[in-house]
């Protein structure tokens, strides 16, 4: 039954430079064990120490890759798969990892400014976590197994939820419990699916499963639980219940980390469990729904996120609407062949999830610093914070023009790829998702600079002033995801057709202009709050026609927003899971 | 030898099915957490019959479902013990432990003198 060495000699050895994966994932948790041990006066000394180390070696990794061929592996304990446990390290794997090395470095950089004066326990907590966060991401990143992503995704989960609830208000305890609730029941169905793939085939390897994995009905069953458990983690509406709350409630520095990195966490192993595990099992029409989710979720995310009173909320529902723009990779890898393919398409949403990494981190934290200085993050009450803040402004402007997919950022290349891929398998309907993505991420980015911008109605009297630090960790994250476009991917990611070059140019310009102005409207349209004065000024002939426009779609983005609150409930998207499990299972059953 | 491990299998698949239902339509938060572990057990007892039956290696009695298990037994516990501790932070700062605030209290009122 055992095919007999199946396991080829770079998959089942530890190859040089493999050490440098055990090293990215003990050191995170020695920090978190040496933390412990020490008390609560050293946890931000032992971070300190901690967080340079591990980016040096998400560094090394990124740099001994492409000098090997193929993976970086070490097999633990000298076991080779499939009775031991191997991590590997691919292109995919290198670029998670140099990112939240990145992410996790600057939200260091404007915590140690956060957290220095407030009360130990809020402190001690969030360095724990931070660290242990980090490892857990490393796991999921490197993990060549089924069983170690699971274990991987529980500790990243648990290391996750109490940074919900870092404040301790009954508000964010609920939040946090129902993120807790819904995540372990994505995860028990994850383990359920890995389970009946172990029945099946005998391993759990990534490789080796993806070598022996056919198309019978118990893998398709395995395959819809796993990929339903991980959306139900990963939030892709209609199971995004918990996620507005949790991230809007919790500190700054956590929201950066909880929507900027652990949501990419399931995100990445949907990635590897759909092009590694089972590239030939899901089929045109389970891509197709895959995506068609996305698209909801960046209609439903975009326009209720324009209706929120408060940004944290805003930015909470634009992660959302983004975490949709993930999913619309699947349809466009899904080649002539019937089986997904490492294509530019793949690369384009693995950009895109780096980019929204940087950007929303950033985002988040251009917010702390609004909320720490103006006491409330009303968006009404932003006025005159421009003056005030200027450099959070503009790394939350910067951040939001990196999202829109303004040339060099990564967005913008993402996009690129995307619609290349879609040209290619004349999938129209998706380019035009993608462009709308864009345009929507223009709204709510417009709606908030617009307010941010306005004179202040009375003169600020500003609670405390940021630090210094703060703010430039915060551009210099912003700034990161803004010159994206500029790193040299084909060495990570397969990118056949090249990377558009066009990165400066006038057709640039003008691809830059479409979200902009697009989303200038769709702003006027959509977001119910008055608008700022000085916009009106000039307008006065064209008032009463964009007022009846304005108060169709107002009634329209209201509906939508029931439809949100509707879908928030338990039950609904307790019923949701299953019903996408088996939308999941017979769409793929249907393929083959 | 088939046999048993069908019975089991079955079991596991009711485990599984009532957990689910408890964790649907349990308002309660303790009531889920238990529901969540009725439902892991299920799991759990299905990766006993995969090592029973021998996975696909065709083996008679294989033993890394075992360790699989325990390693879920160990998150599941953790699991529960974080949502544990939640769960009595929130009833110690607000004095109840229902989770929606914010729709109508009515429908959410805490079912526990049924």
């Amino acid at each position: 039954m055992l095919p007999a060495a199946a396991a080829p000699a770079l998959d089942a050895m530890t190859s040089t430079g493999g050490f440098l994966l055990v090293l990215s994932i003990v050191v995170p948790v020695t920090g978190v064990l040496l933390a412990f041990i020490l008390g609560d006066q050293y946890e931000r000394l032992v971070a300190c120490a901690i967080v340079p180390f591990g980016l040096a070696i998400a560094a090394a990794i990124v740099v001994a890759l492409p000098q090997g061929n193929g993976p970086v592996v070490y097999v633990l304990g000298a076991w080779p798969p499939p009775l031991g446990i191997a991590l590997r390290a691919d292109g995919l794997s290198a670029v998670m990892l140099a990112a939240t090395a990145v992410v996790i470095c600057a939200v260091a950089a404007f915590a140690a400014a956060d957290f220095s004066i407030t009360e130990t326990r809020v402190s001690f907590t969030f360095w724990i976590l931070l660290l242990a966060i980090w490892g857990a991401l490393n796991t999921i990143f490197l993990g060549g197994d089924l069983f170690t992503l699971y274990v991987a995704l529980e500790l990243l989960t648990f290391a996750a939820v109490p940074l919900v609830c870092l404040d301790g208000r009954g508000e964010t305890l609920r939040a946090a419990i129902r993120y807790l609730l819904f995540a372990l029941l994505g995860s028990v169905l994850y383990l359920l699916g890995t389970t009946l793939l172990y029945g099946l085939y005998g391993t759990l390897d990534i490789v080796l499963l993806g070598r022996r994995i056919d198309t019978q009905p118990a893998a398709v069953v395995a395959a819809a639980l796993m990929t339903t458990g991980l959306l139900a983690k990963t939030a892709l509406v209609p199971l995004h219940l918990w996620l507005p709350p949790a991230h809007a409630g919790a500190p700054a520095a956590a929201s950066a980390i909880l929507s900027g990195l652990v949501v990419k966490g399931s995100f990445f192993i949907i990635v590897r469990l759909w092009f590694n595990v089972m590239p030939g099992l899901p089929g045109f029409i389970a891509t197709q729904l895959l995506a068609g989710l996305g698209g909801v979720a960046i209609v439903l995310g975009s326009v209720v996120a324009l209706r929120q009173e408060r940004l944290k909320l805003l930015i909470a529902y634009s992660t959302l609407a983004q975490i949709g723009y993930l999913f619309l990779m699947f349809p466009l890898a899904f080649g002539a062949s019937g089986r997904l393919e490492s294509s530019g398409a793949l690369a384009g949403g693995l950009l895109q999830a780096i980019s929204h990494a940087t950007a929303k981190a950033a985002m988040f934290l251009a917010a702390g610093s609004i909320y720490a200085t103006l006491g409330q993050d009303r968006i009404l009450g932003l006025g005159g914070v421009g003056r005030i803040l200027p450099i959070s402004v503009l790394a939350f402007a910067l951040s939001g023009l990196a999202l829109m997919g303004l040339p060099p950022g990564g967005a913008y290349l993402a996009k690129e790829l995307l619609l290349q891929a879609a040209a290619e398998k004349e999938q129209w309907w998706w380019a035009v998702v993608l462009q709308a993505g864009g345009v929507f991420t223009g709204a709510y980015v417009v709606l908030v600079l617009a307010h941010a911008l306005t004179a202040a109605k009375e003169p600020i009297t500003p609670d405390s002033s940021a630090p210094r630090i703060r703010e430039l960790a915060t551009l210099a994250l912003a700034l990161c995801s803004l010159m994206l476009g500029l790193v040299p991917w084909e060495a990570y990611l397969s990118i056949p057709n090249g990377v558009p070059s066009d990165k400066f140019g006038i057709g640039a310009l003008f691809k830059m202009l479409l979200p902009l102005l697009g989303g200038t409207g769709v702003a006027i349209l959509l977001a119910p709050s008055k608008l700022p004065s000085w916009r009106r000024s000039g307008w006065n002939e064209l008032m009463p026609v964009i007022s009846s426009v304005r108060r169709g779609s107002l009634a329209s983005s209201a509906i939508v927003e029931a439809g949100d609150k509707f879908l928030r409930q338990w039950p609904i998207a307790c019923i949701s899971v299953l019903t996408l499990a088996a939308l999941f299972g017979v769409s793929m059953l249907g393929a083959h | 030898m088939t046999s048993g491990a069908t019975v089991f299998g079955l079991c596991a698949a009711v485990a599984v099915g009532l957990g689910l239902y408890g964790l649907i339509t349990n308002p309660q938060p303790l009531r889920k957490i238990i529901a969540f572990n009725v439902l892991g057990s299920g799991v759990f007892l299905l990766f006993g019959v995969v090592g029973r039956r021998g996975a696909a290696a065709g083996i008679g009695n294989d033993p890394v479902p075992q360790a699989l298990v325990i390693t879920g037994v160990v998150v599941a516990f953790a699991a529960t013990a974080l949502a544990i501790a939640l769960l009595l932070r929130l009833f110690q700062k607000t004095g109840t432990t229902t989770l929606c605030s914010d729709v109508r209290p009515s429908a959410c009122s805490d079912p526990s003198g049924d």
